[in-house]
């Protein structure tokens, strides 16, 4: 048996490999459904049932599918670029932290219209950064940048524990410690009333599309193809790798910075500990999902929200274990990686 | 009143190093004999926790401890022999399958484990390995009680080193092993297979890391195990040392780290309230973070890691 590249890849194998990769991920998940006594087709059958059965579950799946689209938007212009971004879940903190820090201040020295996009501008900083800088120290002395950005996750996620159990933390919220409150002048509108959908989804939607005006339409977006592609090829043609680098990362930093910033502004409106679900993580299997497209990453993303948001209500009904959700999407990562194969390769004897 | 370097003249920070460095000594060795042989296996976490959860369920069914070892090698030569098959098989990326494996098999643990325990207000739990005094040496003032009284599994960590770092550096099949991480056209021309060669490494490394998390010596294994938060504590090690390639430094690596938490541990209750608690956890973080910093500019890495061997491709 031997592989063999495909000259000419159809548009319609592009289109089936990601409904391949997630159907056998439903069909290996239905065997793990069988096993805890529970009839899959039915068990699918309420998963979507609960994801969009109703008015409300549709815009609650909506609003799960906003951060990830953020994340995996972040995980898609890096790993085009060949960049190992694993920190978008500390990046994603760091952004709705520097947020919720800002947002009460900013309210007090501009008006909401210019306060809102400087807070949203403050939070993609936030997160840029803490990508730029391994990168960054990836160029100059070659730490590999999955173990720095992994670590990152971890030195944030403490810094953000510290910070809201101190000069940060909310004195008048009960429970466990909570940031302040970003001021209600400066919270997202929202986009249906009678429900937590705001107009964030929009514009993750716009992102998604300006993301893919500068890959495909512009000599920057093609060098960083080209380098991703061939760095040694790119140098000859006379592209700065380490400056296309580092503007990719900033630009996968601050991505997965405003999935944080646009949580805090929409949905939440403070930090907590427990605010991300594994969201930067998730963006890693949306990214793959969505074949690195950043169109293709809005439609995964939904997927993947309806995923958990359908496991949710169908758990509990079928009383099956909710890590069900983790087991379909993961796998489909792993179905996904092997359509991709079969998508540029053939099977010969 | 103890003080911060007084903590060190304890024997018991130093049992409780050798305690804490113990699955952390699994976990770096099976890496290492990924990755000299030219596979990246970031399925770790994944492996680790699923490893832990078969050991746990197996001694808990069963009562055997060293049976639930066996389970816990058993699943992770499986989920290593996935990770084998995706990436030196049919040569897809070694990053993305790895953090595949690691959710997959995280996620399967997860299941699984609440499958097989149904919630319940007391978890239930199991009787793990007990200190054992090795006879004469436990005896030596200061060095008995910090070295010579540990769980079974510690001695076996120590005595794993050993033989792989015999196996790779004094076999004939060590060194097809590390001439597949370096140069496995090489060692196809010498007519033995790279291909077999990498999947039984991954294979072998896998089951390493799946008894890894079996010896944390815990009774109880609850389900929300903070998700990835074991994930830092076994690729501190990985990092610190492992890109040396030498299975020794990983030993001392692992045992650093071991160190490093048995200590702040300590020092928390000496300075207490004066210093934000999480500050002492972030420092090993960034203590790594550092050190991979000023190693890598010196450090070997296997020249063909990360690369898949195809036949007739160069």
């Amino acid at each position: 048996m031997r592989l063999e590249r495909r000259v000419d890849i159809s548009m319609a194998l592009v289109v089936a490999a990601p409904l391949a990769a997630i159907a056998s991920a439903l069909i290996i998940a239905g065997f793990l459904i069988a096993l805890a006594g529970a009839d899959p087709f039915n068990a699918y059958k309420m998963l979507v049932v609960s994801a969009f059965g109703s008015r409300l579950s549709i815009t609650e799946t909506l609003v799960r599918a906003t951060p990830l689209i953020f994340t995996g938007l972040a995980a898609a212009v890096a790993f085009r670029a060949r960049i190992w971004n694993i920190g978008a879940e500390g990046q994603l903190y760091a952004g709705a932290l520097a947020s919720a820090a800002v947002g009460h201040s900013a309210v007090a020295m501009f008006p909401a219209s210019l306060a809102i996009p400087l807070v949203i501008l403050i939070g993609a900083a936030a997160g840029a950064i803490l990508l730029i800088g391994p990168v960054f120290l990836r160029i100059r002395t070659g730490a590999d940048e999955v173990v720095t950005t992994l670590l990152l996750n971890f030195i944030t996620f403490l810094f953000v524990s510290m910070m809201i159990e101190g000069p940060l933390r909310d004195p008048d919220a009960l429970g466990w410690p909570q940031s302040f409150a970003v001021d209600s002048s400066i919270t997202l509108p929202l986009l249906v009333s009678r429900s937590r959908l705001h107009v964030g989804l929009l514009l993750a939607f716009v992102v998604a599309l300006a993301v893919w005006f500068v890959q495909a339409r512009t000599v920057f977006g093609l060098q960083v193809r080209a380098a991703g592609l061939n760095p040694e090829a790119a140098r000859f043609a006379g592209i700065s790798l380490p400056r296309s680098l580092l503007v990719v990362a900033g630009l996968s930093g601050g991505l997965a910075g405003l999935a944080g910033t646009i949580e805090i502004l929409g949905v939440r409106g403070y930090v907590t500990t427990d605010m991300s679900p594994g969201w930067g993580y998730s963006g890693i299997i949306v990214a793959m999902l969505g074949g690195l497209h950043p169109l293709g990453v809005i439609a995964s993303a939904i997927f993947v929200a309806l995923v958990f948001v359908g496991s949710n209500g169908m758990s509990r009904a079928l009383n099956i274990p909710s890590y069900i959700a983790d087991v379909i999407v993961s796998v489909s990562l792993l179905t996904m990686l092997l359509s991709l194969l079969f998508t540029n390769y053939r099977i010969r004897r | 009143m103890m003080d911060a370097l007084g903590i060190l003249a304890t024997a018991s920070v130093w049992a409780a190093t050798l305690r804490i460095a113990t699955p952390l000594i699994f976990g770096t060795l099976g890496t290492l004999l990924c990755e000299r042989s030219g596979v990246l296996n970031l399925g770790i976490e994944g492996i680790m926790t699923i490893g832990a959860m078969v050991g746990w369920l197996t001694v808990y069914r069963s009562g055997d401890l060293w049976l639930g070892l066996f389970a816990a090698a058993l699943v992770g030569a499986l989920f290593g022999l996935i990770h084998a098959v995706f990436t030196v098989l049919l040569g897809l990326s070694q990053h993305v399958t790895g953090l595949g494996i690691t959710l997959f098999a995280s996620s399967l643990a997860y299941y699984t484990f609440r499958l097989a325990v149904p919630m319940a207000a007391s978890p239930p739990t199991i009787v793990p390995f007990q200190p054992w005094r090795v006879p004469l040496l436990s005896d030596i003032p200061f060095l008995g009680e910090a070295i010579f009284v540990q769980a079974a599994p510690t001695y076996v960590a120590v005595i794993l080193t050993v033989i792989v770092g015999y196996v790779l550096v004094y076999t004939p099949l060590g060194t097809a092993i590390r001439m597949t991480g370096e140069n496995p056209h090489a060692v196809e021309a010498q007519g033995l297979n790279p291909i077999r060669i990498r999947i039984w490494s991954v294979v072998a490394g896998s089951a390493l890391m799946g008894m890894g998390e079996h010896f944390s010596p815990s009774r109880y294994l609850t389900a929300s195990f903070q998700r990835w938060c074991r994930a830092a504590a076994g690729y501190v090690p990985r990092l610190w040392f492992s890109h040396h390639g030498k299975p020794w430094k990983a030993l001392v690596g692992a045992i650093l780290f071991g160190l490093f938490d048995a200590y702040q541990l300590r020092l928390q209750q000496v300075v207490a309230g004066a210093i934000p608690s999480q500050i002492f956890l972030m420092i090993p973080y960034v203590l790594s973070i550092a050190a991979l910093v000023v190693s890598t500019q010196r450090a070997r890495v296997p020249q063909a890691l990360m690369q898949p061997f195809r036949r007739g491709e160069h």
